[in-house]
């Protein structure tokens, strides 16, 4: 039984079926990849499993719990962090001011009327967003205009906002995409920093081979809205389906 | 001190010291000097910045944290005022509980527009709460003529329950506003030399609610729901993929600035008791939202700054007239004279409304944080050429 | 029968009103994705186009009249127009009579003018700015305009007159063949929505048909692609800001003799079509028009005494009722395109 369970989701957008009949069990403390060509669906299966979007037919669990028709902020609190494609951060808060939410919000839930107290006295709060800005090297950037930073440094600080509650599950949406190559890598060993420190399970969308093979576990191929096969690195490189759906018709 | 750090305990007591010593520094001018027309320091016109700054304070926790922009706020304004009048009619001339009604009629109508509102963000809440404003408008100018006076407003009369005060005076008057016995009107003039001040008790009450309520956002400013309400305005995407849910905070933020619009009203009516439909027209709801950005939107001190500023527009700049303009030149040869008043007397007396719009437009396209960030900017522009200075003179040493 | 009929008559001229202005709107916010609450100070400023028409054609001089005295015996002089030099008495006469039509040419190219002016010098620098901010500026641009106008031509409204041969009224239920005297419709009324239905048809015209409104089109569905096609898509928004100044303008124009011009009018036509450009749907031009028409219609309705009756107020607050309920149920107004200011 793995941490998320995907059963027999299925999603159309007017005539066009985005999923068709998707099966995916991602186990705890993996690292699992979602590949696949363009238009395979990737985006609208993270989707399903964020509550942005609600399947047509089939159940998303979670933990044991069934995810289907909660809003996003309410599957944030059953334990799914989600990175974006473009990372997504508050531009206008101080980097420090931007870890301190998640902390917030995983300590006093989706609402209080917490409008008295200073957020500098909340000591344990600082001291919590503080250690994870040091975790991932940006302590010194602590009281910068997070807009301000380069991608890079934009990405990690989204990476920190999603680490700092301590996610159960954690999505990343190609979080190289349009990145350069030394980027990439620096990425990539964030990634594996974070997997060696802690216990979590890390789903990833992604179209770069080198991310893929570098992290995952497991890797599922998704083409035209269906799983073609589940297996791990060392299997997929060079499974003619794989190929099929990459390479097109042309090679059969 | 009181929870704030050394920052923000400067910004208040900076802005304490500016309330208590209004009469002080807004009559700079002897009476009898021709600049006399500028003195600002009447309790009239006193009441009515302490009382916008109120106004402006409570648009800013909405508009300057959320970025939600409402056009509707003067509702709420009306609401207090229309509120605090029928407890003068019916309870007492105590402002008291005029306050506490007002405060709390104004929160409820606005837990009920701000729901409605919320549910639409961007210019469509913009025109949610401009629809409701304006539909509030045209009922209490209409329909609602038994509760709200109609075309003539709201007024006390003689004959008034006033179940725990007096129908009327023995001189058979009608009551004044009071606070437990001590009338707002209630004034001291103390002539020093050649100048006057006018120390007036409603004024100080005024000043002394606008400092709590000053007080109070300062403190939401600082909290994490205030830093919530930041995030909000910022990037609510990401904050909905965090775990929180923006709407009951946005809806709070709402609702609070609507009592603070209601506080204002009711101050209003205690000041002077009476309430019309045109409070909450929707240019007394722009008025709001021009003080706001003035003076510096999301800023502490920037409503306030703005809020005073366009009160002085509006009562002093706007009674020079051309023969005033005429003294002031008349050093100059008459043709350059009539050709300087020919300049400026467009933006003056009744023309103030075109120097407020320009002034308004030059800080939207500028000065996106108002006349405070103008302020910090010519700060920081002056410690940069004083360093600058320095090192210049420095390097030569090297 | 013939109530609702002449309740729907009186609604159009409103109507045709606020859909021309809330044309403009729609097309300068599909067009540049600017929402302009300076749109109803360009209505103001075309009625005001017809006011200072009318006063340049009357602008006459002091002629003495040989022969007469008044009545301290003083030679006699009388104000003779300048047009009466140039056209002739009766030609002259007819010019000052008919200033408010002639209006439109002169109009055109002012409002046109005053467009071009506006987007280049103002609104384009705040394409790339939040929506609020563009609200904020215009509503300042609306204040400096409306001071402009005031300070030239007073507080108080300038009634000008429709030419003679519009005045009047006349039996619209006998045309159509009901009871003589049930409805008696204004002739300038039916003129003024003649006059909108021709101006929209042009505008809808023009953009559907020539090889110009394609592009524009085109850009204001996706402006990236049609740019990447290296056409200019910024010089055809201006001249799109140019026209849509002018179709307000216009409806400024021929509004006046219906109501006579303040400074404030364009402020409260501009709130009232704001609400009509959101119930017809942000950035949807058909939308915008049906709406006009329909709220003004509407509004039309709720002022008959049976329906006062019913509802007390209803009159009063009809619209912004619709517009919340619109905005409630159906987010992207009655005809509004997925996506368009959304979130």
């Amino acid at each position: 039984m793995g941490i998320l369970e995907v059963k027999g989701v299925n999603k159309r957008f007017g005539g066009l079926q985005a999923l068709g009949d998707v099966n995916l069990s991602i186990k705890e403390n993996t690292v699992h990849a979602i590949i696949g060509p363009n238009g395979a669906g990737k985006s609208t299966l993270l989707n399903c499993l964020v509550g942005k979007l609600i399947p047509d037919s089939g159940s998303v669990m979670f933990d044991g719990q069934s995810v289907l028709g909660r809003k996003p902020h309410e599957i944030n609190q059953m334990g799914i962090s989600r990175v974006f494609q473009t990372p997504e951060i508050f531009t206008d808060l101080s980097v420090i001011e931007n870890v301190m939410i998640p902390c917030f919000a995983k300590r006093d839930g989706a609402f209080r009327l917490h409008a008295v107290e200073a957020v500098a006295s909340e000591k344990d709060i600082v001291e919590q967003a503080e250690q994870m800005l040091a975790d991932v090297n940006m302590l010194d950037k602590r009281n910068m205009h997070a807009g301000s930073m380069s991608r890079g440094d934009k990405r990690r600080l989204e990476m920190a906002m999603c680490l700092v509650q301590n996610p159960k599950l954690l999505l990343l949406d190609e979080p190289t995409a349009g990145m350069a190559r030394a980027d990439t890598n620096n990425t990539i060993d964030l990634l594996k920093e974070i997997k060696e420190k802690r216990d979590i399970t890390m789903a990833i969308i992604e179209h770069d081979m080198h991310v893929v093979f570098s992290l995952a576990e497991r890797i599922t191929v998704l083409a035209q809205g269906t799983p073609l096969v589940e297996e791990t690195p060392e299997n997929i490189k060079g499974h003619p389906k794989v190929r099929e759906a990459y390479l097109g018709e042309a090679q059969v | 001190m009181l929870g704030l750090n050394k920052q923000d305990t400067t910004i208040l007591l900076v802005v304490a010291a500016l309330t208590i010593f209004a009469p002080f520094i807004l009559n700079p001018f002897p009476v009898d000097s021709a600049m006399a027309q500028f003195n600002a320091g009447y309790p009239d016109l006193m009441q009515r910045f302490v009382i916008f700054g109120i106004f402006a304070i409570g648009f800013n926790i909405l508009f300057g944290l959320t970025g939600y922009l409402s056009f509707g706020h003067a509702a709420f304004l009306g609401i207090g005022s229309y509120s605090a009048v029928w407890m003068f009619k019916l309870l007492s001339m105590n402002v008291i509980p005029a306050i506490i009604l007002a405060v709390i009629m104004s929160g409820l109508f606005a837990v009920v527009i701000g729901y409605v509102s919320l549910r639409r963000s961007g210019i469509y809440f913009s025109i949610l709460t401009l629809a409701f404003a304006m539909m509030m408008f045209a009922l209490a100018y209409s329909v609602l003529t038994p509760i709200t006076g109609g075309e003539t407003g709201l007024q006390l009369a003689l004959d008034d329950p006033r179940i725990l005060g007096i129908s009327a005076t023995p001189e058979g008057n009608i009551p004044t506003p009071s606070l437990f016995g001590v009338e707002m009107r209630a004034s001291t003039t103390v002539p020093v030399g050649a100048w006057e001040f006018t120390f007036n008790f409603g004024y100080y009450f005024c000043a002394l609610i606008m400092l709590v309520a000053f007080y109070l956002s300062v403190r939401i400013f600082r909290s994490p729901f205030g830093l919530t309400l930041r995030a909000i305005k910022s990037n609510q995407q990401r904050l909905n993929y965090t775990g929180v849910n923006p709407k009951p905070y946005t809806l709070a933020a709402f609702v609070i600035s609507g009592m603070y619009a209601g506080l204002a009203g009711a101050l209003m009516a205690s000041m002077d008791p009476l309430a019309g439909a045109e409070r909450m027209f929707w240019t007394q709801s722009g008025e709001v939202v021009l003080m706001t950005i003035l003076g510096g939107v999301g800023t502490l001190f920037g409503p306030v700054l703005g809020a005073g500023m366009i009160k002085y527009m509006e009562n002093i700049i706007s009674k020079i007239n051309s023969d005033i303009l005429h003294s002031w030149f008349a050093f100059l040869p008459d043709g350059l004279e009539d050709l300087i008043v020919a300049i400026i007397y467009p933006f003056i007396g009744k023309g103030w409304h075109l120097t407020l719009g320009l002034i308004f437009m030059l800080v939207v396209i500028f000065l996106p944080g108002g006349l405070v960030e103008g302020g910090q900017r010519v700060r920081s522009w002056m410690k940069n050429r004083g360093k600058s200075k320095e090192e210049t003179s420095q390097t030569p040493a090297e | 029968m013939d109530a609702i009929i002449l309740q729907i008559l009186n609604g159009l001229d409103k109507g045709s009103a606020y859909a021309l202005i809330a044309l403009g709107l729609t097309l300068i916010f599909g067009t540049l994705g600017v929402v302009n609450f300076a749109h109803g100070a360009l209505f103001m400023i075309g009625a005001f186009c017809a006011v200072t028409l009318s006063r340049i054609l009357s602008a006459s001089h002091e002629v003495l009249v040989e022969g007469k005295t008044d009545f301290l015996g003083n030679p006699l002089k009388e104000d003779v127009p300048y047009v009466y030099d140039w056209f002739g008495e009766s030609a002259g006469a007819a010019i000052i009579d008919w200033s408010v039509p002639l209006s439109i040419l002169f109009a055109i190219p002012v409002m046109i003018l005053v467009g071009v002016i506006m987007e280049r010098g103002l609104i384009k620098h705040f394409y790339k700015r939040p929506h609020a901010d563009q609200i904020l500026v215009t509503f300042g641009l609306a204040i400096v305009l409306q001071e402009v106008i005031k300070y030239y031509f007073g507080a108080n409204p300038i009634p000008t007159a429709a030419p003679e041969a519009f005045k009047g009224s006349f039996d619209f239920g006998a045309m159509i063949g009901l009871d003589p005297n049930t409805i008696i419709y204004p002739y300038w009324r039916l003129i003024y929505f003649c006059f909108a239905a021709i101006v929209i048809g042009c505008v809808f015209a023009f953009l559907q048909f020539t090889t110009f409104g394609m592009v524009v089109r085109a850009g204001m569905a996706d402006r990236e692609t049609v740019g990447l096609l290296g056409i200019d898509i910024d010089k055809r928004f201006t001249i799109m800001f140019g026209i849509a100044a002018a179709v307000a303008g216009l409806a400024g124009v021929m509004y006046v003799p219906i109501n006579p011009p303040n400074y404030h009018m364009g402020m409260d036509f501009l709130v009232l079509s704001f609400v009509v450009v959101v119930v017809g749907g942000m950035g949807s031009l058909g939308g915008a028009v049906l709406a006009g028409f329909l709220l003004g219609i509407l509004e039309s309705f709720a002022s008959m005494r049976e329906v006062i009756d019913l509802i007390p107020g209803i009159n009063q607050v009809i619209i912004y009722l619709v517009a919340i309920i619109v905005l409630l149920t159906r987010p992207r107004g009655l005809m509004g395109r997925k996506g368009v200011m959304e979130e």
